[in-house]
């Protein structure tokens, strides 16, 4: 059986009146990448800041590496690292500096040359923290948790207000990571991120936990029907009874099925038999944004 | 690595960063020497009789160089400590430092300790700058030692009572206001940028007996100028004399801003 690094069961959180998680229960294996999806306010902050010690819990057990990190101390601080949503550091040591100041407060840390090579940031390498870009300083961040060569990393929404291209690298990173046997921790609001990255993800929501599965089965999305998506060129007729096919804005129709095999294969027949080809053909499943949205009502991406 | 080994690490990367904005490490040192300058030059032409000090004149321009390493200490002990930690606890540098292995104290120590060796170095620049400027003389021997003594438990005290303050601070941009209302009226209480001779309202004496920078002021003076020698029909004195009362004060405030600065310390942002 894989190692257990993150085992909480009944977890409460309350600030004064106000319950922000109402007893959840979360397990990480070693090596896993677990992703914690939710809307702002879900209590995912707070269900991360329990781990990292940071906030302590109002009832429930947590363990993080075997410890309670309510009084794990300096002990777990040495064997995990945290990427907090917002921190900052100098504005004026360099980043080599700052990744070579964070490893010496661990007892093996990581060469920094290599973390700094790791997340990209070698041509930054004798830059002042203050001179870099919003993205390079997220890659900072990254780099600072890595300085003590942790076994465990939290991510807490690493790549909120990142551009398409400063997302796609932060992913390559935290692969990357996984490929050196790291368990992480991440929260997100967004499911593409999840989806790339995550080998299991739950949904909380009010600070409930409303789903839990990998990405690709999470919330059955499994068992969901397949969508497909085709247009008909101009002239020519509809295409026969195939149940339940309603039609879009732009003119294309949309099937829902459980047996999608068969739909493609009566369309294509068809379609080849009438002698032309669509405009368009689609067929998909339903993404982890679907089930998301229907999980959570609607509050997905409120950034 | 040995707890005091990381306190001394983290020391020498503080030190590397603040000589990297030279801006604000210049003024840092020019502060009160231009304060030397402006005050002398507008009230320093004469002499004063101090409450305590009976029967001796002392030069304006040699209080005033007293007064301005006072000034200096309280700057980079007081005023620098609790404006440097809110903007640090504000950009969330300190929350992340709470997630590492660095024990609290070893990060707080190495601040401290900085801000002690820049108010040395403001002390040592403000006396050279008089004995050069205003041939005000140097301590020696016991008056000397008084005044170091006097300079560690001020500078200690300060630092304290600058990391409690924190507590009350709600964010960075409030940090300048808020320690300038608390320092500004006390400095002028006690005597630092006006000095208070034997005919000051006796209510001001009163206010400022209370708090620790008139305390500081007195027993930094009394050791700087506790070489002086006097003439009486008696024969010479030394009319300043040192009052460990005063360092006890002073000493008594800093363990009152130790136990509060334990107990309210923030190491998250507030808002």
């Amino acid at each position: 059986m894989a190692e257990r690094v993150i085992d909480v069961r009944g977890l409460h959180k309350a600030y004064g009146d106000v319950e922000a998680v109402r007893g959840i229960d979360i397990h990480v294996d070693r090596g896993e990448v677990f992703a914690l999806l939710g809307p702002n306010g879900a209590g995912k902050t707070t269900t991360v800041e329990i781990l990292e010690g940071y906030r302590e819990r109002t009832a429930g057990e947590v363990s993080v590496l075997g410890r309670d990190p309510a009084r794990g101390g300096g002990e777990l601080k040495r064997r995990i690292g945290i990427v907090l949503q917002s921190t900052g550091v100098d504005p004026y040591l360099t980043v080599r500096e700052t990744i070579d100041l964070y490893a010496g407060y661990y007892p093996s840390p990581r060469n920094v040359d290599e973390v700094i090579d790791l997340v990209g940031l070698a041509e930054k390498r004798n830059t002042r923290v203050k001179k870099l870009s919003g993205g390079q300083q997220r890659r900072l961040d990254v780099a600072i948790a890595l300085a003590g060569d942790p076994e465990l990393l939290f991510l807490d929404e690493p790549t909120t207000g990142f551009d398409p291209n400063a997302r796609r690298n932060a992913w390559e990173i935290v692969k990357n990571l996984t490929g050196i046997g790291k368990t992480i921790f991440l929260t997100t609001h967004f499911m593409d991120e999840a989806q790339f990255l995550a080998t299991r993800a739950a949904v909380i929501t009010k600070g409930t936990i409303v789903a839990e599965g990998t990405p690709g089965t999470l919330g059955g999305r499994d068992h969901m029907q397949t969508r497909i998506r085709f247009k008909v060129p101009e002239g020519q007729p509809s295409p026969p009874e195939l149940g339940g096919a309603g039609s879009l804005p732009d003119g294309s129709l949309e099937i829902r099925t459980d047996n999608a095999t068969k739909v493609v294969h009566d369309l294509t027949a068809w379609a080849l038999e009438r002698g032309f080809v669509f405009d368009i053909l689609e067929v998909s499943q339903p993404s982890l944004e679907d089930v998301y949205i229907a999980l959570t009502g609607g509050e997905a991406g409120t950034a | 690595m040995s707890a005091a080994a990381q306190a001394v690490r983290q020391l020498r990367f503080t030190n590397k960063a603040f000589w990297r904005n030279p801006a604000s490490a210049f003024f840092t040192f020019a502060f009160p020497l231009m304060f030397l300058v402006i005050f002398t030059a507008l009230l320093g032409g004469g002499q004063i009789q101090l409450p305590n000090v009976p029967r001796f004149e002392l030069d304006l321009t040699t209080y005033y160089v007293g007064a301005m390493a006072t000034f200096g200490v309280i700057s980079a002990c007081f005023t620098n400590i609790a404006i440097q930690t809110s903007f640090s606890r504000d950009q969330g540098l300190l929350k992340r430092l709470r997630g590492t292995p660095l024990p609290a104290w070893a990060y707080l120590l190495a601040r401290v300790v900085h801000a002690m060796a820049v108010g040395a170095l403001l002390v040592l620049i403000t006396l050279l700058f008089g004995l050069i400027v205003y041939d005000a003389a140097l301590p020696t021997g016991t008056p000397l030692l008084e005044f170091i003594v006097t300079f560690l438990v001020g500078s200690l005290t300060f630092a304290s009572l600058a990391l409690a303050l924190t507590s009350v601070i709600p964010n960075a941009e409030a940090a300048p206001p808020i320690v300038n209302a608390t320092i500004l009226p006390l400095l002028f209480l006690s005597g630092i940028f006006i000095p208070l001779d034997k005919d000051a309202p006796a209510w001001i004496s009163t206010v400022a007996d209370v708090f620790p920078v008139k305390h500081f002021a007195d027993a930094m003076r009394s050791g700087y100028l506790g070489n002086v020698r006097a003439q009486t029909p008696l024969g010479p004195i030394h009319p300043f004399t040192f009052d460990w009362t005063d360092v006890l004060i002073v000493a008594a405030w800093g363990l009152v801003g130790l136990v509060l600065a334990a107990r309210f310390f923030s190491w998250e942002p507030r808002r």
